[in-house]
């Protein structure tokens, strides 16, 4: 019987660093930058850097020049949305509480455990795939993160350094609303000019304004028909059933 | 059109010295054409449009224009398990359907740690090279239809390609949405009869070849019109992530067969063919050898096929729910590097599903290989690009 041939995991060259040491050698060639390292639970063992956006142009620059690393060529661009999360904890209080003891009313210590709600804020996310052509290895990924999903959303682009990110980031702007500082082009891509949300986001509601059945009928056409007399676009047209 | 903002931020950029496209000033005699070509033009390899300025015949500015195909192929892959996308990689590049599966397929093996079989492995690396040579051989072909030579050279690549969509038709049941490979392995296994037909196939496709560069590579019209244009510097191609033949004509030796392996192509004999003028004429002339490169794989993958099972047995179908991790997979597809980016958080859905599509990511550079040239050879750089919009658009 044939063997099972296993998949060959990480695909790293032999001479690519490990997270660890390109993490002190960042360390080492731009001071002031912060470097995380994300671990990844899964079997292909891809761990990934996190990035402080202030100065990841510069980490970025180091990684491309450095003779070792070279990584010349970005590969692939992309975002991840990381809403807000609601996480239950049972926590353990102690508390004073009147109790009856025989048949004295007393102050006594009590411990109950509770469910606490805490939110932990979300993010969007960017990853970089990142690849050395020069010396034939990677991948190095590469994250950075913004302060939250709505109203800081700003991270630096890395267009200046691998132009491979052009369109992808574009692709990011417009799907999951990054902006990306100092990108010489920032426009929708994929969506019209005119077009509001960003279609990736976990919380993304489709729009209820167009009939995407090419033959409406039923409920599609009972929204679609809401939706417009609601904002007294059109009128209904004749005949069509609510 | 750019709103006069964006042109400032643009030129500005531009003084930077990022790598951006050259500013290619007007002669300052007439006026400029703003011109839109496509979305609907026979040259556009469907719906795409080309926002271009034109100074005369010069085009001194170019914007690429698309989405008129986007579905949002990605959050439908996020709604829905990991096997019930792919069928639906079929639709991304529909000229190369296997290879998107084994991309595919690629990462989740990767995400999960899944072993293939050996037999599996060489069914794939055979549709795989089938996949290539129909590929580049349409693409030629369509690439002198952009020239003007309608129609013949194209019936010629697809009399070929034909062929060797029979063969997937008779093992996958489709010509072009095969759906084949699954994670572990492929759905079905091929009969002898279907290797003895594919070596048949194979052992035509040399004559094919010889036939088609006999008329083509020193045609005069041929030649004047492709060598010396669409220039593209390999430290360029290197930045803007340009991956595939194009790259390769612009004398970058990096094939991801070569570099990464994957599968079992540390097996196979076979040579990287790098251009060394960088045009358009290199481009056609890596594509040409490529088919070449591919028939030799596929005789020593036709020759060396065992026996066995073309699935592992332990693989999970049913309840697939990877654990917690993410994984990136890529493939050299025939129009480069085709990467599916999976972040899993232990659900039958993936959490995160991103395609990295070749055809998009080569079409960065676009504008800076037309700066300059006439309004005719951008339609010949564009289609030397070899792109497809379901790919592009997603």
């Amino acid at each position: 019987m044939p063997v099972g041939i296993p998949v060959e995991i990480g695909n790293r060259g032999q001479n690519l660093k490990t997270v660890e040491e390109i993490k002190t050698a960042i360390e080492a060639a731009v001071p002031c930058a912060r470097v995380e390292i994300a671990r990844n639970p899964g079997p292909s063992a891809q761990h990934s850097l996190l990035i402080g956006p202030e100065s990841a142009i510069e980490v970025a620059t180091f990684l491309q020049d450095d003779p070792e690393l070279a990584l010349d060529f970005l590969s692939n661009v992309t975002g991840v949305d990381w809403p807000d999360k609601e996480i239950a904890e049972k926590v353990k209080v102690t508390r004073q509480a009147t109790k009856i003891i025989n048949g004295v009313e007393q102050i006594v210590d009590e411990t109950v455990e509770e469910t606490r709600k805490r939110l932990e804020p979300g993010f969007l996310e960017t990853v970089y795939h990142l690849y050395s052509m020069a010396k034939k290895h990677g991948p190095v990924v590469l994250r950075m993160r913004t302060a939250n999903r709505t109203d800081r959303v700003e991270l630096p682009s890395l267009t200046r350094v691998w132009r491979a990110a052009e369109f992808q980031e574009r692709e990011i702007f417009d799907l999951y609303g990054i902006v990306f500082e100092g990108h010489p082009d920032l426009r929708r891509i994929l969506m019209w000019d005119g077009f509001k949300d960003h279609p990736m986001r976990r919380d993304y509601v489709d729009p209820d304004d167009y009939e995407y059945e090419p033959t409406a009928h039923d409920e599609v056409l009972a929204k679609a028909h809401a939706h417009k007399t609601e904002t007294g676009a059109t009128p209904a047209p004749e005949g069509a059933e609510p | 059109m750019t709103s006069s903002a964006t042109d400032v931020a643009l030129s500005a950029a531009r003084q930077e010295g990022w790598n951006r496209p050259p500013v290619i000033e007007p002669d300052g005699e007439g006026e400029l054409l703003e011109l839109a070509m496509g979305p609907h033009h026979p040259s556009t390899h469907g719906v795409f449009r080309m926002d271009v300025a034109l100074d005369g015949e010069r085009v001194i500015r170019l914007k690429p224009v698309f989405g008129y195909l986007h579905r949002n192929h990605e959050k439908i892959a996020e709604n829905t398990s990991y096997l019930a996308s792919m069928p639906y990689t079929d639709r991304l590049d529909y000229f190369c359907s296997l290879t998107n599966n084994w991309a595919y397929a690629l990462a989740v093996e990767k995400l999960v740690g899944q072993a293939v079989p050996e037999r599996a492995e060489y069914l794939r690396v055979i549709l795989a090279e089938l996949t290539r040579i129909q590929n580049h051989a349409s693409s030629i072909g369509f690439l002198l239809q952009e020239m003007g030579a309608s129609g013949t050279p194209l019936m010629y690549a697809f009399r070929e390609r034909e062929k060797i969509l029979d063969l997937f038709e008779n093992l996958t049941g489709s010509r072009m949405m095969c759906n084949y490979m699954r994670f572990g392995g492929c759905r079905v296994d091929a009969s002898a009869a279907w290797l003895d037909a594919t070596r048949k196939v194979v052992a035509g496709i040399p004559e094919f070849v010889d036939e088609f560069e006999r008329f083509l590579r020193t045609n005069e019209i041929l030649m004047a019109r492709m060598q010396g244009m669409g220039i593209l510097r390999p430290e360029l191609a290197v930045n803007a992530g340009v991956t595939g033949p194009m790259l390769r004509a612009s004398g970058v030796n990096y094939d991801i067969r070569k570099v990464d392996h994957y599968g079992i192509y540390d097996r196979f004999k076979f040579r990287v063919p790098l251009g060394d003028h960088w045009d358009i004429y290199d481009r056609y002339m890596v594509r040409m050898l490529e088919m070449r490169e591919s028939i030799g794989i596929l005789e020593q993958a036709l020759k060396e096929i065992p026996g066995g099972p073309v699935m592992d047995p332990k693989a999970k179908i049913r309840g697939f729910r990877p654990k917690p991790g993410e994984a990136y997979g890529r493939i050299e597809a025939p129009k480069g590097e085709l990467g599916f980016y999976l972040i899993s958080d232990g659900s039958p859905n993936p959490y995160r599903y991103r395609v990295r599509p070749p055809s998009l990511i080569n079409l960065t550079i676009l504008e800076d290989m037309c700066l300059g040239h006439n309004v005719a050879d951008v339609v010949l750089i564009f289609g030397s690009v070899d792109i497809v919009l379901g790919e592009v658009d997603r």
